[in-house]
């Protein structure tokens, strides 16, 4: 009786035969096991005390685990600096691109205007050029302007590199978001711009969500662009300080690991907290199609 | 003073001319609908009030007030929306009160009207969710009460029940009638149901292609229609038109349409005299075609035999489809009636309440 009901529950939720479920829930966790295992492995590596680190041991948690790569890595390294650099430079790209990317969006998305289409093509053909072509103009770009070495600097040649798809995307969410509700927010008494950040900024936190974590995350991984334009150590984002940890006569495996570890956080925290934004279908209901 | 004079008022929208040349005067308090057909203008010539469009040509008043070019927010009018354009994120109370946020209201102010709307509305019980938990005639309250408590000089409504089912839509009819009664503002009202048009307005304006065909009290223009198109947009079912020519024998007027003819009151002397021997078109309303069985003494020069193609019960009446050789038309009659779908039966002509047309410029012959 029991088990014919939940049977039929989970009949109802999918279709699908529970020989076909096991088969998906296989290759899932495979997929899972896949994925989670490096990192295991680099948790396992920063934990090890410095004399067993080649040591082939498969265990997880090494014999003699400590947290000795930590301490060493926060308390004798420039890490805390160059973390903080990274945390301040992508957010401040976040901040930048999406207030760029907001604006321009809804001028795409609601405005005739000459230029409109060769526009927002033009803005697609920029993510075609590889970002090492950028490298040589954004930096004498940013010399040039006296930026060099410092977070506006960062920010802004990261933001250049996020913007274009950040437009893109918004664009295309605003583009759903039905003119009424601007209208009617006219009528009750706003100016176009309170209009924009009363009605069509709130309702689009799932695309904003999206493209404030592209911003962040092409922030947050540059090596590439932090080792052009940052030649004072204390300007070092992580990516560049890493460096640091290899090229002194031997690389600090172990606190190598440990740092992967610790700028993971940041990361991770950000994608939990913004999945709370990507839920979609919040302009359901406010009009009647 | 919410007087709203649109004073030759034109929008063009590159090549297409939306609204061409309207003059119109809404007085203050008045209840005013605005009904045509689907592309006709009404929903542009609502939204150049709102100044939600800008006016090609022409000037609108709103009290005293040029408007033309004062924005949307400043004009102290209100709008319904067809879709309702309810704040997605917003709550109901929020919804309402976002437009007396936005004005600066002490939060006491805004507290009582949004409460006092609700209240009338019949939807206290909803302020905390959001639009999406509710109905369809639910949202329409919203819209309803966001403009309310906005307390403007004029409301703009654009097919505000269009979107609800049948029978709400009667409700709603009746409800908004009542609420401008209480309300005691300026309602310019968007509809392209004539029903709604009858029934609501103090006065009705009929568009078409941009043009306003004719303005009048709903009566008034039920019994009077300036041309063709208003006879036959006004009313359900609608007028039946037939090509007929007039005729003058021995002093008596008729109306001949090759298969039939019936004749027309002498009162009629007056207004057709030029069009003795012409083609006209004939225009007869449903129910001015009745039974003969239930007319006593009907004039023998008025009544017609007829085929019955389909009789349709509504109830209260029956509907006949007819055919008089290449005229079809529509009889509402009584639903005693004994006309059979097949049958021939003996109609009645009304012909007191006929409206004779132009042929070439489709306007009333008076
Ligand atoms: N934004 C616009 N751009 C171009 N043409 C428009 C626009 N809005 C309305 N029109 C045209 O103007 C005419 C009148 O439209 P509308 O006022 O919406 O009609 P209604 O509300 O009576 O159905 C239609 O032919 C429509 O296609
Ligand atoms: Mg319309």
């Amino acid at each position: 009786m029991r088990t014919g009901s939940r049977r039929s529950v989970f009949r109802r939720a999918r279709g699908d035969s529970p020989a076909k479920r096991a088969v998906i829930h296989a290759v899932l966790i495979l997929a899972c096991v896949m994925s989670v295992y490096p990192f295991l492995r680099v948790v396992s590596v920063s934990l090890r005390p410095s004399n067993q680190l080649l040591s082939t041991d498969l265990a997880l948690i090494p014999p003699g685990a400590s947290l000795e790569n930590y301490r060493a890595l926060i308390f004798e390294r420039d890490f805390t600096i160059w973390l903080w650099n990274s945390l301040v430079v992508s957010a401040a790209s976040v901040l930048v691109g999406l207030m760029l990317a907001a604006t321009a969006a809804y001028a795409f998305s609601r405005w005739k205007f000459p230029g409109r289409r060769q526009g927002l093509l033009f803005l697609l053909t920029t993510q075609m050029i590889p970002a090492g072509m950028l490298l040589l103009p954004i930096y004498i770009m940013v010399v040039r302007l006296k930026l060099f070495n410092t977070y506006t600097g960062m920010a802004i040649a990261y933001s250049v590199g996020s913007v274009p798809f950040s437009i893109w995307i918004l664009k295309g969410y605003y583009d759903t978001i039905p003119r009424e509700l601007e209208e009617a927010a006219l009528v009750d008494g706003a100016s176009p711009l309170v209009a924009f950040y009363r009605v069509v900024i709130p309702l689009s936190t799932p695309a904003l969500a999206i493209a404030g974590l592209f911003s962040f995350m092409t922030a947050w991984n540059d090596y590439m662009m932090a080792r052009v334009m940052l030649q004072k150590p204390n300007m070092f984002t992580w990516p560049v300080g890493f460096q640091k940890l290899m090229d002194q006569f031997q690389t600090a495996w172990g606190q190598f690991a440990a740092a992967s570890v610790l700028v993971a956080i940041p990361a991770l925290a950000l994608f939990l907290y913004s999945s709370k934004w990507l839920v979609s279908g919040m302009t359901l209901g406010g009009v009647k199609e | 003073m919410a007087r709203v004079y649109l004073e030759h008022v034109t929008k063009k929208f590159g090549n297409v001319v939306a609204v061409n040349d309207a003059t119109l005067e809404i007085k203050d308090k008045e209840f005013l609908i605005l009904v045509g057909p689907s592309g006709c203008g009404k929903s542009t010539t609502l939204r150049m009030v709102a100044g939600l469009e800008e006016v090609t040509e022409g000037n609108i008043y709103i009290g005293d007030t040029i408007v033309n070019d004062i924005p949307p927010k400043d004009r102290d009018i209100a709008m319904v929306f067809q879709n309702y354009a309810l704040y997605p994120h917003m709550d109901v109370y929020n919804n309402m009160a976002f437009g007396l946020k936005l004005r600066k209201f002490p939060r006491a102010e805004i507290d009582k009207r949004v409460k006092e709307a609700a209240a009338i509305l019949g939807i206290e019980n909803l302020l905390k969710r959001k639009p999406k938990e509710l109905s369809g005639g639910q949202r329409q309250r919203v819209a309803l009460g966001r403009a309310i408590v906005r307390e403007p000089k004029v409301f703009l409504m654009d097919e505000p029940l269009s979107n609800l089912d049948a029978k709400l839509r009667v409700q709603m009819r009746a409800e908004l009638a009542k609420l401008h009664n209480r309300l005691q503002t300026t309602i310019i009202y968007v509809t392209h149901d004539q029903t709604e048009a009858m029934t609501m307005g103090d006065r009705i304006v009929v568009m078409k292609d941009g043009f306003i065909q004719q303005v009048g009290a709903p009566m008034e223009i039920y019994d009077h229609p300036d041309n063709v198109f208003v006879a036959g947009f006004i009313g359900s079912p609608a007028m039946n038109f037939l090509d007929a020519v007039i005729l003058r024998e021995d002093g008596d007027l008729w109306v001949d349409a090759k298969s039939f003819r019936v004749k027309l009151p002498l009162t009629r002397f007056e207004t057709v005299g030029e069009y003795i021997d012409k083609e006209v078109i004939f225009g007869i309303r449903p129910e001015d075609i009745d039974d003969k069985d239930f007319v006593p003494n009907a004039p023998p020069d008025r009544i017609v035999t007829a085929d019955i193609d389909v009789t349709e019960p509504m109830g209260s009446e029956v509907y006949l489809y007819a055919t008089v050789g290449p005229h079809s038309f529509i009889a509402r009659v009584d639903a005693r009636t004994t006309a059979r779908d097949g049958s021939s039966h003996q109609l009645v002509f009304n012909t007191d309440k006929a409206h004779l047309f132009d042929k070439k410029t489709q306007k009333a012959i008076r």
